[in-house]
């Protein structure tokens, strides 16, 4: 199972509480690191509402037990676990298992 | 059936009520209305009328305009009068011969300045102050003059002063009796009254009777008293009380009162029962009643008679407060303390420049007049006692005793007023009605103004007002969370003085002394802001990054498809056409949108993520700093050309801008701050729109504060005049601090003034008088800002681990292929979705 994972960048690239953005083939992805819990997430970069590639800008949080990412454009708000908005139910963002491993960020693509 | 004929004469502020009450009554289509408006223009506030000359226009002070009087079905002839009026054959007959059939008639003809018949009082340059063409006149007037004098030191006559002083005038007040406002105060209050307008710089001459005005040898009038004194004046203000305008019911032989005045009844009719007066042309019981609420009250009733209705005028009160060039002066029933066997008490603080007196009942239960000179907070308590007979407390005085340590204030709450009680007197309104406004949904102050109206004719009532809805809010068990968001239990005045006292310099440290969780895009960026108030580090460090939004993680702006605007800072709009060239060849080199900003700048739109710092590798080696238009922080000052170039300037509008704009440059606030700076009064930076404008005068610098453009345009308050630059910066630097001190997140300076309890007065003791001991302290906060300014995009040039965001992709150097442009009028923009599916995108150049 350790097979499908793929490298995006180094754990150093990173910024902690913040986001970055990789690209596989045309896939975007916003990755976004809390550095206390070495935590990583992976999700679209696409803002399905502004039409822009731009998720990866946004301001991280948390709403009760739910970690997101706020949309820079219009607010709406994605959890970074799932990609689900916790704004419109309507909305979504892919997500991804995302993991640091042997100081590399990886993530899933294929389920 | 046919509709009656309504004629209408007259289309003052009591004659618009008239038609506004008509219209709300919905049953307006009973008549075929037509409205004479003698005037050029139709109603307008006069009441504010002295706002002129602080920056308002004809346009602000407008209450009717011809579209909603189209709407309600009226016929409205602008510019023409009734030269008579036929009660046989019940027709009137204008100015343009015109004959018109009345069923009903209404007059709302108002009055007209009383004019002592002092010889040579027809001379040139001595005008009235009614109309917005007397005001136009006063200001040609003021052009050639130096020195002002106003006849009548009344309510009007201190409002004609205010006038003369904004125009820029030495102003005198020449008033025949022995005290001003001799009809509202006593000796006391007058005293108090002229002793704080005469700090001001208006000099008061009171027991005054002008018998002659004649050629002066210093100026144009030489006015000559009975006792002897002169006093030289190039413009001469009448402002010696009104007249009922009654012309018109004489020659119909209406009946009319021994000192004039239209005779009306109970129901507002005249002597002709198809023919009402309304307003300050109406005598009803023998009073005339120069104020506006009592004018809106006579509307109502005809109004209601004209629809069958049975309401009365049973007179009214002339209870008023007001605020003269500032200082707040209040008069309410039985002043002068006439009532037999009436008992008064007064207190007198000299330093602090307050007087007030109560005037009680013979059994000293029931309040029956008052006065406030210097401070009139209480009004709205005494009047209440007074209008709703409330019985006093023990010790009557304790409602003007100041209040002094622990003491419960021994104000009327405002749970002891009766349903009934009538809160706002301009229209009306009762307390029970601010509480059925609540019910049927209003939740705040402004929505209760909206709905009821209260508060929004003289606004001598809004505190009240704003008690009674917060304490009715209360009662319903509405509390109002002010917590800034789930994070952290502060508001972000809270948040701010924690940061300051307990010298917190992350967001990280704040959240794990006063909050949980892990912070949102609410606090994140309130927080970074406040952040850089007070300590200045640059935005991306590391624990600031972040916080950010992303407008400041990139020191750009965003725009709707992900690209980014860059604006250079061009210090109070002057640059070189060196570098405007620069500007040129970069926006060139990098295909950028170009558009002049409204801040006198240049904005280039359209640049990509991993261009910024290419583009301001260049722009920093040409010379330009950061601009910041992607903060909450000082964006431009603008500017006319000022004195070094224009005719009519009399300062360096210029050089003050630029060393405005280079003192405040960088300072975070709560929302964005713009300045302006015009060298002359024609304004042509437009500075009483800003947070910050400077005008320049004769003698120094006028202060205007906390305008605004946008969405809910303010026009700024004029805070202080003819300051010295060092002065001027001084104030405003206090004002800045005091601002990011006390201001909500994203709060405008114009909404926070307008929240501000105690406003521009508390805001001027604040910043003039540092009546809360800070002054020093917001200047040392202020000077610590301006001594740490960095442009945040030259130390991000400067360190590689900043750069690093800089790229659309961590891990390839492509560019995100989504963005795609076209052309439009020789430049590009954004493409539509359509226009991405349809054809092949232009090529990105750089």
């Amino acid at each position: 199972m350790s097979n499908n994972w793929t490298k995006l960048c180094s754990h150093s690239d990173l910024i902690g509480h913040s986001g970055i953005c990789a690209l596989v083939d045309d896939q975007q992805i916003a990755l976004f690191y809390l550095p206390e819990q070495l935590q990583v997430f992976a999700v679209s970069n696409y803002d399905p509402v502004g039409k822009a590639n731009v998720i990866s800008r946004g301001i991280i949080g948390s709403s009760g037990d739910d970690l997101f990412v706020a949309s820079p454009l219009y607010k709406e708000r994605y959890r970074l676990t799932d990609g689900f908005c916790l704004d419109d139910e309507a909305l979504s963002l892919k997500a991804w298992p995302a993991r640091i491993h042997d100081g590399q960020v990886e993530v899933q693509l294929a389920a | 059936m046919s509709k009656l004929k309504l004629v209408v004469i007259g289309n003052g502020m009591v004659g618009h009520q008239f038609l506004q009450s008509l219209h709300d009554s919905g049953e307006s289509n009973k008549y075929d209305v037509t409205v004479f408006c003698a005037e050029p223009r139709l109603a307008y506030d006069r009441v504010h009328l002295s706002a002129y000359f602080s920056g308002s226009t004809a346009d602000d002070l407008a209450m009717g305009n011809p579209e909603m009087y189209q709407d309600w079905g009226l016929n409205v002839l602008i510019g023409e009068k009734v030269k008579k009026i036929d009660r046989v054959t019940k027709t009137v007959i204008s100015s343009a011969d015109r004959t018109l059939e009345y069923d009903k008639l209404v007059l709302a003809t108002g009055s007209y300045p009383f004019v002592p018949p002092v010889p040579g009082h027809e001379r040139q340059n001595c005008l009235v102050y009614r109309t917005i063409e007397d005001l136009e006149a006063i200001t040609a007037a003021a052009q050639n003059a130096k020195i002002g004098a106003v006849v009548g030191g009344g309510l009007l006559g201190l409002e004609a002063a205010k006038a003369l002083k904004d125009l820029g005038l030495e102003t005198h007040v020449v008033e025949f009796a022995p005290r001003l406002m001799a009809v509202q105060l006593d000796e006391g209050g007058g005293a108090m009254l002229r002793h704080k307008i005469e700090a001001l710089g208006v000099k008061v001459h009171t027991g005054k009777n002008t018998q002659l005005i004649d050629d002066g040898t210093e100026c144009v009038h030489k006015m000559n008293f009975a006792d002897g004194e002169k006093l030289e004046t190039d413009l001469i203000l009448f402002s010696a009380g009104i007249r009922p305008q009654d012309e018109l019911a004489r020659q119909s032989e209406l009946k009319i009162g021994e000192r004039g005045g239209i005779v009306i009844n109970n129901q507002c009719q005249t002597s002709d029962p198809d023919i009402y007066a309304i307003g300050e042309c109406a005598l009803w019981n023998n009073q005339i009643f120069g104020l506006v609420a009592p004018g809106y009250a006579m509307a109502k009733v005809t109004v209601s008679h004209l629809i069958g209705g049975d309401e009365q005028f049973t007179g009214a009160d002339m209870s008023t407060k007001l605020k003269l060039m500032g200082v707040d002066v209040a008069s309410i029933g039985d002043a002068q303390c006439r009532t037999p066997g009436a008992k008064t008490y007064s207190y007198v603080d000299e330093p602090a420049e307050v007087y007030k007196k109560i005037v009680v009942s013979e059994d000293g239960k029931h309040l029956l007049g008052a006065i406030m000179v210097g401070e009139a907070e209480d009004y709205g308590t005494l009047l209440q006692y007074a209008l709703n007979g409330i019985e006093l407390p023990e010790h009557p005085d304790s409602l003007i005793l100041p209040q002094r340590g622990d003491a419960e204030p021994a104000g009327l709450g405002v749970a002891a007023l009766p349903e009934s009680a009538q809160i706002c007197s301009c229209h009306d309104v009762s307390k029970g009605d601010i509480q059925a406004a609540i019910q049927s949904g209003c939740c705040s102050v402004g929505d209760v103004k909206g709905e009821t109206k209260a508060a929004t004719g003289c606004g001598g009532c809004a505190a009240l007002v704003t008690n009674v809805v917060n304490h009715e809010l209360e009662q319903l068990g509405v509390e109002v969370n002010r917590d800034i968001c789930e994070h952290f239990p502060y508001t972000r005045q809270d948040l701010y003085n924690l940061i300051r006292v307990e010298e917190i310099r992350s967001f990280s440290e704040l959240l794990a002394r006063h909050g949980k969780g892990h912070g949102c895009e609410i606090c994140k960026p309130a927080v970074a802001n406040m952040l850089a108030s007070c300590w200045n580090d640059h935005v991306l460090e590391s624990s600031h990054v972040g916080l950010q939004d992303t407008n400041d993680t990139f020191l750009a702006n965003m725009q709707k498809d992900g690209t980014y605007s860059v604006v250079p800072r061009i210090a109070g709009g002057e640059i070189t056409p060196a570098k405007l060239i620069v500007l040129g060849q970069v926006a060139e080199k990098y295909n950028l949108y170009t558009k002049i900003t409204g801040g006198q700048r240049v904005d280039l739109f359209g640049a990509r993520l991993e261009q910024l710092p290419l583009i301001w590798k260049e722009l920093i080696d040409a010379g330009f700093e950061t601009g910041h238009a992607y903060g909450k922080s000082l964006r431009t000052v603008k500017s006319c050309v000022g004195s070094t170039w224009c005719r009519y300037g009399v300062d360096d509008s210029v050089g003050l801008a630029i060393e405005l704009e280079n003192r405040y440059k960088g300072l975070r606030a709560p929302h964005k701050i713009k300045f302006a700076v015009s060298g002359c009064t024609r304004e042509c930076a437009e500075a009483q729109s800003k947070d910050v404008g400077v005008i320049a005068t004769e003698n120094g610098w006028n202060l205007y504060l906390c305008g605004n453009g946008g969405m809910k345009p303010r026009h700024a308050d004029l805070f202080a005049t003819d300051l010295d630059k060092e002065t001027l910066i001084k104030y405003i630097d206090r004002f800045l601090m005091f601002y990011i001190k006390t201001g909500d997140r994203l709060q405008r300076t114009s909404v926070w003034m307008d929240n501000l309890e105690g406003g521009l007065d508390y805001l001027r003791q604040v910043v003039i008088e540092d009546y809360l001991s800070l002054a020093d302290e917001l200047e040392q906060q202020m000077a610590a800002v301006v001594g740490t300014y960095q442009c945040e995009w030259n130390t991000t040039l400067q360190d590689p681990e900043k750069l690093k965001r800089f790229r659309q992709f961590v891990n390839s150097d492509e560019s995100d292929s989504n963005i795609s442009f076209v052309e439009e009028r020789q430049q590009i923009r954004p493409a539509t979705e359509d226009e991405k599916n349809q054809f092949e995108p232009i090529r990105m150049v750089g």
